[in-house]
């Protein structure tokens, strides 16, 4: 039982890192990954709202669209949640707890527009994920997208002092650079056969 | 005619979304493994992208503004459920390709940003002139990435076989790597031509 959730913890962490290797949220990736300190508090803001946002997203599915057979609307129930959820999250912070909100309050307007919350509570249907799993799974994910972010940010922050060529400066070399990355993280393809 | 070329050719090159503007990337990475990938994907875009213009632009007198972005989400993701459906009805083998990036067009910023900054200011026909566009524009760059990924690291393009039987394919070019390198070179070329003229 306990080597299942490792699995599949290691399995979102690093096999199928969200950033690196599947594809999702790579504009925040890019956008906010300037400064260590940044990335640090994007990092934190995503995990919070990603573990609410697939439980809340999973209750959602099994409680109220599935015996109702509203399956059709998936996507417009989960979006409009998740909003509604990021923004409320929002407002509680800010009222309660000051020294959060300061840390990661800039980044939570953003993650409504940021895929990996959404693509989260889509897979974590689609893979038919018990409560549990989801939320093993979604830790797992955001921790993948915190580790990816904050590894490149702190190259950045060392490229911007670099020698490039005129014409790679700023976005191309950051391309490059995540391509690298990604190289790198392709490389734990095939741990556990995963 | 020079009218209505002169901004969809700003939207493919000096405006590119892709390569200048930095938006959308998700699904501009992820399935530009091959070409033809790319025209379905661009093709669903674009269609929510012009009905939501549509609508948007429809109902944007009645539309209270503080409530405005919900509104939207709403509208876009009722046209993604449409392409999320019909494409599993029609096109199930490249439902299963897409996949998780069908449901995300709804959080793709570059409908959203021409919902807020076109159409909910414009009339009907701009506002859809607008949406086929940057439709397009985004569907090209698709086709570019796709295709040059898919000629390096498979040798094909389209699905045919292009380059000579010896040319030993990069496999790297379809694997995720090369889809960060082909954009960051696309990107480079693109500054150097801008930068020249």
């Amino acid at each position: 039982m306990i080597a299942h959730f490792l699995l599949l913890f290691i399995g979102a962490l690093l096999v199928n890192n969200i950033l690196l290797i599947r594809f999702i949220a790579l504009c925040s990736f890019f956008g906010v990954s300037n400064s260590m300190s940044t990335s640090i508090g994007m990092g934190m803001a995503v995990t919070f709202v990603m573990v609410l946002a697939s439980s809340v997203s999973w209750i959602l599915w099994h409680f109220i669209l599935v015996p109702l057979h509203l399956e059709f609307l998936q996507i417009s129930a989960f979006i409009l949640t998740i909003a509604a959820l990021v923004q409320f999250v929002e407002l509680f912070l800010k009222k309660n707890s000051p020294t959060l909100y300061r840390a990661m309050g800039i980044y939570l307007p953003l993650i409504t527009t940021n895929c990996a919350i959404l693509a989260v509570a889509f897979i974590n249907v689609s893979s038919n994920f018990s409560f549990i799993e989801s939320i093993v799974y979604s830790i797992g994910v955001s921790g993948g997208y915190t580790l990816a972010i904050v590894m490149f940010a702190g190259i950045r922050e060392r490229m911007a002092s670099a020698p490039i060529p005129k014409a790679f400066q700023g976005y191309p070399i950051a391309f490059i650079t995540a391509s690298l990355m990604s190289l790198a993280f392709l490389g734990f393809k095939g741990l556990f056969g995963l | 005619m020079r009218k209505f070329l002169r901004p969809l050719i700003n939207g493919i090159l000096r405006e590119n979304p892709i390569l200048v503007l930095m938006i959308g990337l998700c699904p501009a990475l992820a399935v530009s493994s091959a070409a033809v990938n790319g025209i379905y994907m661009g093709l669903a875009a674009t269609f929510v992208l012009v009905g939501s213009n549509l609508i948007i632009s429809i109902i944007r007198r009645i539309v209270p503004d503080q409530i405005r972005i919900p509104i939207f989400i709403t509208v876009i993701a009722t046209f993604v459920t449409i392409v999320d459906m019909v494409m599993h009805a029609y096109a199930p083998d490249m439902y299963s390709i897409l996949g998780i990036f069908i449901p995300l067009i709804v959080v793709n910023c570059i409908i959203l940003g021409r919902a807020e900054a076109f159409a909910y200011h414009n009339g009907i026909i701009d506002s859809i002139g607008d949406g086929i566009g940057m439709g397009l524009g985004f569907t090209f760059i698709l086709v570019v990435l796709g295709g040059i990924r898919e000629l390096l690291g498979n040798g094909t393009l389209f699905g045919f076989q292009v380059m000579p039987i010896s040319y030993k394919p990069v496999l790297l070019m379809i694997l995720p790597p090369g889809a960060f390198l082909t954009i960051g070179f696309l990107q480079a070329i693109q500054r150097y031509r801008g930068g020249k003229s």
